[in-house]
């Protein structure tokens, strides 16, 4: 599920209440039938950040054990799930390294194994693409969608890219600024082991094209 | 000229050998009023030492072990030729020594009295600035750390902590001797009182150093308060933490010595520098100058050096441009492997810069 929108319009705000960095001010949240603080304790959600957020004294290896350490898992369990996760995001070979010797991409490849370490059922991802450049993008996109169809999980993702949300998403949340308020859920039913080709095809172009109506239906309260 | 020889890594090596060895024969053979011819050969000699050393520090095409000697070899040229001026002036215009002694008259006290020496600097430096060095940073960071946990401490005692550190050395010394005696121990407390201060602020500055999405992480893995501490905001202080050893090594040496001015046993480089200056034996008083100068600064590069190992320093000084320092060159600081996301430049960041340059 993707929710896009433009700046301001409260798409943060909204993934950070889920996790329990930020409290509401009205309203009811429930994240797998808890509330955000019971999710947070139960450390039931990954949150993958908009910058990589990295710790430079550690290598990757221990950048990615860092939630297990925290979480009590013994030496042998932590070293299995590193390379499991590293596998996941093709970073194998890179344990030594420290994050200043990887590119911004694998940085946030990093950010992702650390966050699907302690196998949460939820991950958060807060425009972790945003910083990247289009080609690297399409490739991150690509290899999470693969990610995703392998381990199953709820991904919550937050964008201002409309081709990434369509992409990405088998459910899409369009939203506007000056009240926050939801416009429209689009849902999408491409096939799971779609490939970028797809958003060449009119099917894409027509939903790409019904999130940006709507994003401009939310942008005529501005003028 | 100097584009010349920095072609030619020899040659710059031979001008330096030759006009480097007629220098140091004139300062041996200088007497009193030479002639105007002296001091002519004198400048002309300095300058090919100088124009020499200046070629030597620009070569750029040297191994890594090549590059390691000659970042030692300029300033330890630069500094010998400044001894060797010092010796020729002080000779050659017949300066008294109780003004200011030459170089060798400092050497020949410098062996003859080494015993002295030593026992001072065992009494001086290895009894009171390490000791009161470690307990004074011990305590401030200690301190810092209750600081951050109770917010009242914080409010309460940094203010304080001013008041603290403006206490004025020399009235605080004589107090110390009242209370811990003569010896040493009273010595280690004006350096536990002047390095307590620096410590405490810099770790409490550095305890809220790191960012907030780190931080914001570590909240999401429901981390307690330790783990946090532990985890990330000990090793994001670390930085401000080791600042503050090095402007405490400088700081209890200078106040060791200061406070063996009000009250010692008869043993001590403050207390041998006060008495040998009352005897107008200037030349042990220089002496006593180069053993804390040595000692000073062997003790900071060895902290600068423990610090310049750790990986986010070196991540600091390569992203700063600072890369040079550490053998890193054109590097554009958006990361080690260039265009995107190929790992056919990753790894290590010698051996990434060697083929970036081809």
């Amino acid at each position: 599920m993707s929710f896009i929108g433009p700046s301001g319009c409260g798409k943060t705000t909204l993934l950070r209440v889920i996790a329990d960095l930020e409290q509401a001010t009205d309203g009811v949240i429930s994240v797998n039938d808890m509330t955000p603080n019971e999710a947070r304790r139960k450390r039931a959600y990954g949150y993958v950040f908009q910058a990589p957020a990295l710790y430079p004294w550690r290598t990757i290896e221990r950048n990615v054990g860092l939630p297990l350490e925290i979480m009590g898992f013994g030496a042998t369990e932590r070293a299995r799930r590193i390379q499991l996760n590293l596998d996941l995001v093709n970073l194998n070979g890179f344990e030594k390294k420290f994050p200043w010797q990887l590119s911004g991409g694998m940085q946030q490849r990093v950010s992702i194994a650390r966050a699907l370490a302690f196998d949460p059922k939820l991950l958060l991802m807060d425009e972790p693409f945003g910083a990247l450049d289009e080609i690297v993008r399409d490739k991150l996109n690509q290899q999470l969608l693969e990610l995703w169809g392998r381990t199953r999980k709820t991904v919550v993702f937050v964008t201002h890219s409309i081709p990434e949300a369509v992409f990405l998403s088998s459910r899409i949340v369009v939203m506007s600024p000056r009240p926050g308020r939801i416009i429209d859920v689009i849902e999408t039913n491409f096939p799971k082991n779609r490939t970028l080709d797809i958003r060449e095809t009119p099917e894409f172009l027509q939903v790409a094209h019904r999130v940006r109506e709507g994003l401009r239906q939310g942008h005529s309260y501005d003028d | 000229m100097i584009a010349a020889l920095h072609r030619n890594p020899l040659a710059v090596i031979a001008t330096l050998a030759v006009s480097g060895a007629l220098l140091w024969l004139m300062a041996h053979l200088v007497t009193v009023k030479p002639g105007v011819l002296f001091w002519i050969s004198v400048l002309v000699l300095w300058a090919l030492v100088w124009i020499g050393n200046d070629a030597l520090s620009g070569i750029s095409t040297l191994s890594p072990v090549a590059t390691r000697f000659r970042n030692l070899a300029v300033p330890a040229i630069f500094g010998l030729t400044l001894l060797l001026l010092w010796q020729l002036v002080v000779k050659g215009f017949g300066i008294s020594p109780v003004f200011l002694p030459a170089p060798s008259d400092i050497w020949v006290r410098f062996s003859t009295s080494f015993a002295t020496l030593k026992a001072d600097f065992i009494q001086t430096f290895l009894r009171a600035v390490l000791a009161g060095w470690a307990i004074g940073s011990l305590a401030g960071f200690l301190v810092a750390i209750l600081c951050d946990a109770w917010g009242f401490l914080r409010r309460g005692l940094l203010p304080l902590g001013n008041l603290f550190a403006a206490l004025p050395i020399v009235g605080v010394a004589p107090i110390m001797v009242m209370w811990f005696g003569f010896d040493w121990q009273s010595k280690a407390a004006v350096v536990v009182i002047m390095t307590f201060f620096p410590m405490l602020v810099n770790a409490v500055t550095g305890l809220e150093a790191s960012g907030h999405l780190e931080r914001d992480l570590m909240r999401s893995y429901g981390a307690s308060y330790f783990d946090t501490l532990i985890k990330l905001r000990l090793p994001a202080a670390m930085p401000f933490i080791f600042n503050a050893l090095k402007i405490n090594s400088t700081l209890a040496l200078i106040g060791a010595i200061v406070a063996e001015f009000f009250g010692t046993p008869i043993v001590g480089m403050g207390f041998r520098i006060s008495t040998e200056v009352a005897r107008f034996s200037l030349d042990m008083v220089w002496a006593e100058i180069a053993v804390a100068a040595i000692a000073g600064s062997a003790f900071y590069g060895l902290i600068a050096r423990k610090q310049g190992e750790r990986g986010d320093v070196q991540h600091e000084e390569i992203s700063d441009g600072r890369g040079g320092d550490r053998g890193i060159d054109g590097w554009n600081g958006l990361g080690l492997c260039r265009g995107g996301d190929d790992p056919a430049q990753m790894g290590d960041a010698g051996p990434v810069c060697r083929l970036l340059r081809g």
